[in-house]
C-alpha cells in the first residue's frame, strides 16, 4: 500500500514544510501554557500548535464553536489530501481517525455549568464530544463518506488507523484512505496524566538517564494511503510504502508497560515478520520516547533485546512535540515517511546521559544525506495498546 | 466468519441463557437500563469493586461468550463503545472541577479511555493478541464486526472476541434528553461480546456473511439501492430474507419479509446492533422465534437468513448479515 501524501499540525509547525525546518533548526515547540485557563499555567510546560481556534476557523471555514481537537484535524487531514491530489469522489474512500479526547475541551468548559445546574450550558459545546464526530467534521471538509472509523487506544490511536486502512485497501474493500489521528490539549488531559504524576515540570529529556516525566502536546498528523491500481491510474508519485505493522497487548497494567517490554517486543518483532525484512533492515526507529521513567527503560529494553548489537539510528520526536496522545502515531508516521524522503534522521533534543541499564544512545543531531530505506515507528498506549509500524521507501521491492 | 458463542447484558433477562425470557421488561418512560446479573462465580467480588458498571456488563459478557465457546483466552479482542466510560469521565471531570484542578485521584481518569473495557478483559485474560477499540458513534459496532471479518481471514485459527458496549448514565441520560434524542425514542444501553473464527467449528450456530454500513444517505431511495446492491453483492434478493431485525423502520424493498423491532426490547444506543446480533443467534441456535415475541407474520420455519438493519437517528445506517450454519439447526 502506497503513501502518497502527508499533513501533519503540532507545536514545531502547522504544515509539513515548517515541522522539517523546526527538525532542521533544532527548535522544539515546548513552552508555558498560554491557551487553556488552568491552574497549571506557569507551572506545566506542554507543546501547543501555534494557532488559535478563531485563526484554524477563519483558514477552514469551520463554524467558531467545533472542537479544537476537528480543527487540527481539518488542517491536517487538508494538507495529505492536497498533496496526494486524489479526487475523493472518484474512488471507494474512507477516512479513519485516531483520537482519545474527541470534543472534551469544549465539554470540560459546559460541564462547570452543567454542574452547577443541570439544565443550564449552551449544548452546541456537548454536541461534539462523542471521539466519532470529530471525524465526521474532518469527513465533511474533505468531502469523504464511503467509509469512517475512530479509533480509540490510547497513544496507539492513529498508528491504528493507518494499519486498519492498510488492511481495508489490501482485503480490496477501499481504494483511497486517508488515516491518522488528532487531540487538542485539555484541562481533562493535563490534568488526568499530572494526577499519574508522569509529568515533568521541566522540558522534557526522553531516552535521558534523568529523565522525570512527559509534557503533553496537541496535534494531527495524517497520511492518503492507496491501492496500486489508484496509482497506476493516476500516476501520482508514491512516498513510501506501508511495509509491516502489528497489533499486540502488553496485558501487564493499565497504564504501565512490563519492565521488559513484552508488548513492545511483540508489536516490534511482529511488523517486522509481517514487512518481511530482518531487524538489520531499519535505518531508523521514531520511538514512542515519552520521557517517562517507566516507557523509556521499558521500550529501550525491548530493543535491546530485538536488536541487540545492532540498534539503528534513532531518537524520539516527543522532545520537540510532546506527547499528542492519540494524535502521536499519525504525527510521528508523518515524520518516519519525511526520514525517508529527506534521507534524515530527527535529533533526540535534551539527551545528555545514557539510561544505565541500556548499551545505545539516540541521535543527538540532524542528519541528512543518509540511505533511509526502512523506518519504524513505536506508539504504546495505556491499556497495554502496543502497536509498531514499518515504512519503506517506495522503490523498495 | 462463524459466531460460535454471544452474550449480552441487556434490559431485558438476557445474560447465561440461550433465549429471550418469556416475561419482557417493558419500558416505563423515555429510558430503559440494563438488568445486570449475579457476578458471582464470574467476577472476584475484590475486582468487581474496583470496576465501573460498563467494565464489568464488558467483562462478565465476555467470560460468558468465552465459556461457551470453549476458549480460554481470544487471540484477539475489538471493541466497539461510542460513549466508552461514561461514569469515570463524568467523575473526574467533576472532582476536576470541584477540587480546582487540585488533588486529583487518578483512577477515575485511568478507568475514563474508551479502550480500558477492552483493555481490562486483555488484562485479567492475559490476553497478548491484537487488541482494538472502535469508537466511532452508531458505527462502533459493525467497524468491530468488519475489523474481525478481516482478521479472521487473515487469521483463519484465531478465536476474535468481538462486542459492542454502552453504558447510559444520568449525566448521559440528562444530556442526551436535552440533545432531543429521546423525542421519539427509548434510550437503553447494554454489553454484547461473540467469539466468531474463520473456520466453523462444531458449536458454530450463525455465519456472519457481510457488514455493510452508510453515512447520512440523501433520500430513501438512496437507501433501497445500498440494500439491494448488499442483498445482490451476497447473490440475495430481499425474498431470500426471512426475519429482518430493524430499530423500528423497515426499508419498502424488505416489508415483504418478517419482521421485528429489536429496540422495543433493548432500547436506543450506539451499540444496539450488539443486542440485535445476539438474539439473531439465539434465535438461529434455537430454530425459532421466542415466545416473547409475537409470532413474525409470515414467517414459517425457523429463519435461515436474518438481516440486522439498524438507522440510528437516520445518519447511520448499517446492515448484517447473518446466516444459519449447515446442520445447527435441529
Amino acid at each position: 500500500m502506497y503513501v502518497t501524501g502527508l499533513g501533519v499540525i503540532s507545536a514545531i509547525g502547522n504544515s509539513a514544510g515548517e515541522t522539517l525546518r523546526s527538525f532542521e533548526q533544532g527548535r522544539s515547540g515546548v513552552g508555558a501554557i498560554t491557551r487553556l485557563q488552568s491552574v497549571h499555567r506557569g507551572v506545566l510546560p506542554v507543546a501547543e500548535v501555534k494557532a488559535g481556534n478563531e485563526e484554524l476557523c477563519h483558514e477552514l471555514g469551520a463554524k467558531p464553536h467545533i472542537s479544537r481537537t476537528a480543527l487540527l484535524g481539518m488542517k491536517a487531514a487538508l494538507e495529505a489530501l492536497q498533496q496526494s491530489d486524489v479526487d475523493v469522489r472518484k474512488w471507494r474512500t474512507g477516512l479513519i481517525s485516531g483520537t482519545t479526547v474527541g470534543g472534551m475541551d469544549k465539554t470540560e468548559d459546559f460541564f462547570a455549568t452543567f454542574l452547577r445546574d443541570p439544565s443550564k450550558g449552551r449544548l452546541r459545546e456537548v454536541v461534539n464530544h462523542e471521539c466519532g464526530m470529530s471525524t465526521e467534521l474532518i469527513a465533511e471538509k474533505l468531502g469523504i463518506k464511503d467509509f469512517l472509523s475512530t479509533i480509540n487506544t490510547a497513544c496507539s490511536s492513529s498508528v491504528n488507523a493507518i494499519i486498519l486502512g492498510t488492511r481495508l485497501i489490501r482485503h480490496g474493500h477501499l481504494d483511497v484512505v486517508v488515516a491518522g489521528g488528532t487531540d487538542a490539549l485539555t484541562r481533562f488531559t493535563i490534568n488526568g496524566f499530572n494526577s499519574l504524576m508522569i509529568l515533568d515540570r521541566e522540558p522534557s529529556r526522553p531516552f535521558d538517564a534523568s529523565r522525570a516525566g512527559l509534557n503533553l502536546g496537541e496535534g494531527a498528523g495524517f497520511v492518503v494511503i492507496v491501492s496500486e491500481k489508484v496509482l497506476k491510474q493516476t500516476g501520482v508519485k508514491p512516498l513510501a510504502l506501508v511495509k509491516g505493522f502489528a497489533n499486540t497487548n502488553d496485558s501487564f497494567h493499565q497504564t504501565a508497560s512490563s519492565p521488559e517490554g513484552r508488548g513492545s517486543f511483540a508489536a516490534m518483532q511482529h511488523a517486522l515478520d509481517v514487512a518481511g525484512v530482518p531487524v538489520t533492515a531499519i535505518d531508523y526507529i521514531n520511538l514512542h520516547g515519552t520521557g517517562t521513567q517507566n516507557n523509556d527503560s521499558s521500550e529501550g529494553t525491548a530493543i535491546q533485546r530485538l536488536f541487540g548489537a545492532r540498534v539503528p539510528r534513532l531518537s524520539s520526536t516527543k522532545a520537540f512535540t510532546g506527547h499528542t496522545l492519540g494524535a502521536s502515531g499519525g504525527i510521528e508516521a508523518v515524520f518516519s515517511v519525511m526520514a525517508i524522503q529527506q534521507g534524515c534522521v530527527f535529533p533526540n533534543l535534551r539527551f545528555h546521559t545514557r539510561i544505565p541499564e541500556l548499551d545505545f544512545t539516540p541521535q543527538t543531531e540532524f542528519e541528512t544525506g543518509l540511505p533511509i530505506r526502512h523506518v519504524l515507528s513505536n506508539s504504546f498506549g495505556f491499556g497495554g495498546n502496543c502497536s509498531s509500524i514499518i515504512f519503506a521507501a517506495p522503490d523498495v521491492p | 466468519m462463524y459466531l460460535n458463542a454471544a452474550c449480552t447484558i441487556s434490559p431485558q433477562i438476557t445474560f447465561d441463557v440461550d433465549r429471550l425470557a418469556d416475561a419482557l421488561v417493558r419500558a416505563s418512560g423515555d429510558r430503559i437500563n440494563a438488568i445486570e446479573p449475579d457476578y458471582t462465580g464470574w467476577i472476584d467480588p475484590r475486582a468487581i469493586r474496583r470496576m465501573s458498571r460498563v467494565i464489568r456488563m464488558g467483562y462478565a459478557s465476555a467470560l460468558s461468550a468465552l465459556k461457551a465457546a470453549g476458549v480460554q483466552v481470544p487471540d484477539a479482542i475489538i471493541t466497539g463503545t461510542a460513549y466508552g466510560c461514561l461514569d469515570d469521565t463524568g467523575i473526574f471531570l467533576s472532582k476536576m472541577i470541584e477540587q480546582n484542578e487540585e488533588a486529583l485521584n487518578p483512577t477515575p481518569f485511568i478507568q475514563s479511555t474508551h479502550n480500558t473495557i477492552g483493555s481490562q478483559v486483555a488484562l485479567f485474560l492475559k490476553a497478548y493478541g491484537y487488541n482494538q477499540t472502535y469508537v466511532h458513534r452508531a458505527f462502533s459496532f459493525e467497524n468491530s464486526l468488519t475489523d474481525a471479518l478481516m482478521l479472521t481471514q487473515e487469521h483463519p485459527d484465531y478465536n476474535v472476541l468481538v462486542g459492542g458496549v454502552d453504558e447510559m448514565t444520568d449525566v448521559s441520560y440528562t444530556l442526551l434528553k436535552r440533545l432531543g434524542a429521546a423525542r421519539h425514542t427509548t434510550l437503553g444501553e447494554g454489553a454484547f461480546y461473540g467469539v466468531v473464527t474463520g473456520r466453523p467449528q462444531h458449536h458454530s450456530v450463525a455465519q456472519i456473511v457481510n457488514v455493510a454500513t452508510r453515512f447520512k444517505p440523501r433520500n430513501a431511495t438512496e437507501v433501497e439501492t445500498w440494500v439491494k446492491d448488499f442483498l445482490q453483492q451476497n447473490d440475495l434478493s430481499p425474498s431470500h430474507i426471512d426475519l429482518v431485525l430493524h430499530g423500528g423502520h423497515v426499508p419498502a424493498l424488505l416489508q415483504t419479509s418478517a419482521s421485528h423491532n429489536f429496540k422495543a426490547l433493548c432500547g436506543e444506543y450506539p451499540t444496539a446492533t450488539g443486542f440485535a446480533t445476539w438474539l439473531a443467534f439465539t434465535i438461529m441456535k434455537r430454530g425459532a422465534i421466542p415466545e416473547a415475541l409475537a409470532p413474525a407474520a409470515g414467517l414459517s420455519g425457523p429463519p435461515k437468513t436474518i438481516l440486522i438493519y439498524n438507522a440510528y437517528f437516520g445518519t447511520h445506517h448499517s446492515l448484517i448479515l447473518l446466516r444459519t450454519c449447515q446442520g445447527s439447526v435441529l
